[in-house]
């Protein structure tokens, strides 16, 4: 499984894939359908993970963490998506938040000890960035930080917290301050024992039911240092965007390689026995593989750039409206790719693969794949794209 | 033009399109993101100054910081206009 995006990755990437391998089909796989089933963490697989260290591969290696590239971590999400989905997009979620503050933590000392702590401890961060009246909008908050004598306290009401229950840290963003509009926000980290998070609502939904995301009400307190120091437009636009797209990107190619994995053995087991019989069925599954090369062709094209972006010394290249764009289409590409795969599969495999009781069911896949277009909804990012387009040059 | 004058119109085009909560208290420096401007309003920004100055900025221009600020944007226009961006 491991043949995937990364061909010059660390050492200590590789042996990190390798191990995501045993713990893919050794323990997410037993855990995936029941998790399905009863719309509950995954609690198992994160036990797993974190006993490999899993949650710190992102986090430098002179901080206690693996190190691992953006390439790497995407490997990382897409095997495990193979097996289990939702526990694959709240790694990829969780390694999101850490992106942000490994690359905005700046000479923060609180915040180095923090991603040192995570390491150490294997802390699992979910995002708040949702609000209630916001219209869906990441870059608007309502809810104002109140900030004296190095102590900062909100109250924040969110439509989604992904796994907020089974997490130890969140990271939310709020309006800096009570006279700041809508757009000048920060992030902040809120500690456990420091925060209090009620859940609104249930989480019953088609797919990716693992991810335990409801809405809540969260109740911060904490100290100034647990600000994030940069504005989050700046955050948003040259990390947690990119990395959210690559990253889901990432857990929707494993989706839609295990479909077409399971598609694949279905019409090599029908030719065996009836080349003939097996052609159309082929047919459609070579139709399958070129859109799998599609989706892996743009994402792995997609972090080469970012990383070019990231590695380079004008940093003001990391807000090109030029990235912006590669960036969106990313993910319209890669979310409508996963669907027609799992589709296209499901029609290869037949009624055994539309059967929920059978070894070769694609039911899951399918539901899970069916997020992709709605998380972050597809019309809002096509939306922002036009707004680019009119004035982006392409040249 | 010169420089006095390019400003002028800057903030002429930022007052008028009215993206910001308070757009004429606005320092040369002030960030025009934390004065409340959305990107899908720099956009609006980016499109009504490339009328205003019947310019187009090249896309290495197209990024936040040339246009953080009523200063960044001027020295955005000046570059454009003299033929010197950072191509």
């Amino acid at each position: 499984m491991t043949d995937g995006l990364s061909k010059n990755g660390s050492t200590r990437g590789q042996a990190l894939a390798r191990r995501m391998d045993e713990i893919a089909d050794g323990v997410a796989a037993l855990h995936a359908d029941a998790v399905d089933r009863d719309a509950r963490f995954p609690h198992e697989t994160f036990a797993a993970l974190r006993q490999a260290g899993m949650l710190s591969a992102g986090v430098p290696e002179a901080l206690g963490g693996a190190g691992c590239a953006l390439r790497e971590l995407a490997e990382l999400c897409t095997i495990l998506a193979q097996r289990c989905a939702s526990s694959a997009m709240i790694l990829a979620m969780h390694y999101i938040q850490v992106a942000c503050i490994v690359r905005y933590r700046d000479h923060s000392a609180p915040l180095a000890d923090y991603l040192r702590r995570l390491a150490a401890e294997q802390r699992l961060i979910a995002s708040v960035t949702s609000e209630v009246g916001t219209d869906g909008d990441m870059r608007r908050s309502i809810t104002a930080l109140q900030s004296a004598e190095g102590r900062v306290t909100c109250t924040k009401h969110a439509t989604t917290v992904s796994y907020g229950l089974h997490a130890d840290d969140l990271l939310l963003t709020a309006r800096r301050a009570d006279d700041a509009p809508d757009s000048d926000q920060r992030l902040i980290l809120a500690l456990s024992g420091g925060y209090r998070l009620d859940s609104t609502g249930a989480w019953d939904t088609l797919g990716m039911r693992g991810t335990c995301s409801p809405g809540g009400v969260v109740t911060l307190e904490g100290e100034s240092w647990q600000v994030l120091p940069a504005p989050f437009g700046d955050i948003a636009a040259a990390t947690m965007v990119p990395v959210s797209h690559i990253l889901w990107s990432a857990c929707w190619l494993g989706i839609a390689t295990d479909a077409a994995a399971r598609a694949r053995a279905i019409v090599q087991r029908k030719a065996r026995s009836d080349q003939r019989a097996a052609l159309p069925a082929a047919a459609r599954l070579a139709n399958v593989d070129g859109k799998l090369q599609l989706m892996r062709g743009d994402l792995g094209a997609v972090i080469r750039e970012h990383e070019d972006a990231t590695a380079t010394a004008d940093a003001r290249l990391m807000s090109s409206l030029g990235l912006a764009i590669r960036y969106n289409n990313l993910k319209l590409n890669s979310s409508r790719l996963v669907v027609e795969i799992v589709t296209e599969a499901l029609e290869i495999c037949g009624i055994s693969a539309y059967r929920n009781d059978s070894e070769s069911s694609l039911g899951r896949h399918l539901r899970d794949a069916l997020s992709a277009p709605l998380m972050i909804s597809n019309d809002r990012i096509r939306q922002n794209t036009a707004t680019l387009h009119m004035v982006y040059k392409n040249r | 033009m010169d420089r006095s004058e390019i400003e002028h119109h800057v903030r002429d085009v930022v007052v008028g399109l009215n993206i910001l909560e308070a757009p004429e208290r606005l320092a040369e420096q002030t960030s025009l993101y934390d004065a409340g401007m959305t990107s899908h309003a720099s956009v609006r920004l980016m499109l009504a100054l490339e009328d205003r100055f019947d310019l187009e900025f090249p896309d290495e221009m197209l990024q936040r910081e040339s246009f953080e600020s009523i200063d960044a944007i001027t020295r955005a226009i000046h570059a454009v206009r003299s033929g010197v961006t950072s191509a």
